[in-house]
């Protein structure tokens, strides 16, 4: 019933699928690239602050609200590890550090977290990128990563 | 073929309704590039407000124009395909709640009382008034699949044993989707949002909310685009000068979709709370399984049109590609569907790019969406469906086309600007330009502390694009509303170009038949979207107050 070039031609999609499909599980998992975690909701999660764990290793937890984030300016030192717990006080909003790559909803009623190192100095702006009501385009934050190096 | 009056002017008022809306919403499609580009760092404009503009912008090109030309272009393939009109109570009462739905959704959202945008995603709150037209218009909407199935039915008992017609095949698998993602969303808005809406309820589960819309929100995108597959399939071979390649992969295409069409929508919530890493993995496999169909759709299309321009006289092995009635005036559907299948290729990949698990950190809900969907829904969507409005129009009432040959370069002008916008939405989106943002008032103003000069290259260039797109929309509503001021000057009836199949190939009962597929539809959605349920219901926390988006404080 089937021709025979027709067969080939389905097999031969059927290797691509499934190499394109093992390539993108062999890079998620090599690299380490992955959506926010899912962590149960906690009443904690929703007081903004930041922790230190070690010289390097910090916990942010961010609530955003309308129109600003809470803290509005996370300093840390090169090479640190955050962890940032994002949430809602109010309506959605996003949460989008652009050239870290971390891109996260913040929900009222449920918690994001993501990890990620801060390897350069610089100034990394947090954007709202949720429509989140009038004063949506007023909506950022930044990571400033300065220490050791000063300036 | 002759069509009764009652279901001609149905027809008539279901394109004239919203094309005349739509005039809105091209004008804030403009307006928006105008704003993030930063030439104006206002607030509002002309009394509209941007986010105000932006609900029209997306709920009339989005939600009003499709639904309304889903409706009215499926009565024209039922009543022609099977020769039998769809009951005149039904079509009236499907017109009448969908024109008024439409009409008290139009009052919240220009009263500025629903600056929600067209997700409407609570704790941000809207008049009442825009949940109860939304739910009109869509339960509007259900009434002629009923009728249809009936119609569809009686058709069967006379006609045992042949291939049901592909058209009626896209239409009736079009509205058993759009019916089963629509419940998502009617539950969202009748018994979550309504009572929360009038004061009844206090609180409102938000990611809940998120899921049941998203459940509904991927599907609708199929809702838009199987219209346009229909007549990729019935009709381009035809109006090309050739045959449809192979018409069952046209049945298998579409049965793809009535599969994967749903179990889906957990891909717009890669980056929400509350659902866990693997639900979002079976629907990243799912999005890819849904490329299939239209995979198979771009390769048969090609391969008709390929046949298509070798009987036109075409050598080589590209010449065919030279020998396609681009700019003739008389076969003017041609362009409106060649121009949205060229941008489709690239709406098409950036699709497998968003949907792409971890890589949608990098796009999500930034300018890189709406570059993306705009070569979609703009795309081959929204040319087939003008170019469809126009075709019926001219059919239904007699009229010759007005200024034919500024209608045959419509199509290849949007198709431009649509390439230079999206080219500068998704450049933006790459540095991070959030989408849905006023730009021009902080981001795009020199004079604001919030200043942000890498992103204007990537807005001047979606600015150009919007441009080229409105003079684009402007002339063809010169050539709409020229035609229905026309003459009458030849027979009113109904014809559709209806392409023959090259291969002549069996009746294979599995592709003739919907209730295997709907029970496998069935069961997919149950394995895609039970455990997302059941984590959203397990870690989410409190329900949210309604918040106006005018002010930080919870209130009605």
């Amino acid at each position: 019933m089937l021709d025979k070039y027709e067969g080939k031609a389905i097999g031969i999609t059927a290797i691509i699928i499934m190499v394109f499909l093992f390539s993108l599980l062999y890079v998620t998992g090599k690299q380490k690239t992955d959506v926010v975690e899912c962590v149960p909701y906690d009443k904690t999660y929703t007081t903004p602050r930041i922790n230190q764990i070690d010289s390097t290793t910090y916990q942010v937890f961010a609530v955003a609200k309308m129109w600003n984030f809470e803290p509005s300016q996370i300093y840390v030192p090169v090479g640190a590890e955050v962890d940032f717990f994002v949430t809602s006080g109010d309506v959605v909003h996003g949460f989008n550090i652009a050239e870290k790559n971390v891109n996260m909803m913040a929900v009222y009623g449920g918690i994001n977290k993501t990890t990620v190192k801060f390897t350069e100095p610089g100034i990394y702006k947090i954007t709202c990128h949720e429509y989140c009501g009038v004063g949506h385009q007023n909506m950022q934050a930044e990571v400033i990563v300065n220490y050791p190096n000063n300036y | 073929m002759k069509v009764s009056r009652s279901l001609k002017n149905v027809i008539l008022i279901e394109l004239f309704v919203p094309i005349t809306l739509l005039i809105l919403g091209i004008y804030h499609g403009l307006m928006q590039t105008v704003y993030r580009a930063g030439v104006i760092h206002q607030s509002s404009a002309v009394k509209l407000d941007y986010y105000q503009g932006l609900t029209l912008h997306g709920v009339i090109n989005a939600v009003v124009l499709t639904t309304f030309f889903a409706v009215a272009f499926g009565h024209a393939t039922i009543t022609y395909y099977l020769k039998k009109e769809p009951n005149k109570k039904a079509t009236w009462t499907s017109l009448i709640l969908m024109v008024t739905g439409t009409l008290l959704a139009a009052y919240a959202m220009l009263a500025g009382k629903a600056s929600v945008l067209y997700t409407f995603y609570p704790p941000l709150k809207a008049h009442p008034l825009f949940y109860i037209g939304t739910a009109m218009l869509i339960v509007g909407s259900w009434v002629p699949l009923f009728d249809w199935l009936n119609v569809y039915r009686q058709w069967k008992r006379e006609n045992p044993h042949t291939k049901i017609p592909l058209a009626v095949l896209g239409t009736l698998v079009n509205f058993i989707i759009w019916f089963t993602c629509t419940l998502a969303v009617a539950y969202e808005v009748l018994v979550l949002l309504l009572p929360w809406a009038l004061g009844f309820k206090a609180t409102v589960n938000v990611t809940l909310a998120r899921t049941l819309f998203w459940f509904f929100g991927h599907a609708l995108v199929y809702f838009w685009l199987l219209p346009a597959y229909i007549m990729f399939y019935t009709m381009l071979p035809k109006i090309a000068g050739g045959k449809l390649y192979s018409d069952n992969a046209g049945r298998i295409a579409l049965f793809l979709f009535l599969l994967l069409s749903v179990p889906v929508g957990v891909h717009h919530q890669f980056s929400d709370p509350n659902i866990s890493q693997s639900s979002k993995w079976v629907s990243t496999i799912l999005t890819f399984g849904v490329a299939v169909p239209s995979f198979i759709t771009a390769f048969t299309l090609a391969a008709s049109l390929e046949y298509a321009g070798k009987k036109n006289g075409a050598k080589g092995l590209f010449g065919w590609m030279g020998k396609l009635p681009y700019l003739d005036h008389n076969k003017y559907m041609f362009g409106y569907m060649i121009a949205g299948l060229i941008l489709f290729i690239f709406g098409g990949l950036t699709g497998i790019v968003n949907s792409s698990y971890a890589l949608n950190n990098v796009v999500h809900n930034t300018s890189w969406l709406p570059g993306h969907f705009h070569m979609t829904v703009a795309g081959p969507v929204f040319l087939a469906m003008i170019g469809m409005s126009l075709y019926l129009l001219s059919a239904l009432t007699g009229k010759k086309i007005f200024l034919p040959k500024l209608n045959v370069v419509v199509p290849y002008l949007w198709m431009i600007g649509v390439l230079i916008f999206s080219a500068g939405l998704m450049y933006g989106g790459l540095m991070g330009e959030p989408r849905r943002t006023n730009l021009g008032m902080t981001y795009l103003n020199p004079n604001h502390e919030l200043y942000h000069p890498q992103w204007v290259p990537s807005t001047l260039l979606a600015l150009a694009g919007g441009i080229i797109m409105f003079a684009a929309g402007m002339c063809y509503f010169i050539v709409f509303f020229g035609t229905i001021f026309k003459k009458k000057t030849q027979e009113a009836e109904v014809y559709l170009p209806d392409s023959e199949s090259y291969h002549d190939e069996k009746y294979i009962p599995l592709f003739n038949s919907f209730k295997p597929w709907i029970i496998m539809m069935v069961i997919i959605i149950i394995i895609a979207y039970v455990p997302t349920i059941l984590d959203v219901l397990r870690l989410g926390g409190p329900g949210a107050p309604p918040h106006l988006p005018s002010s930080p404080t919870p209130g009605l």
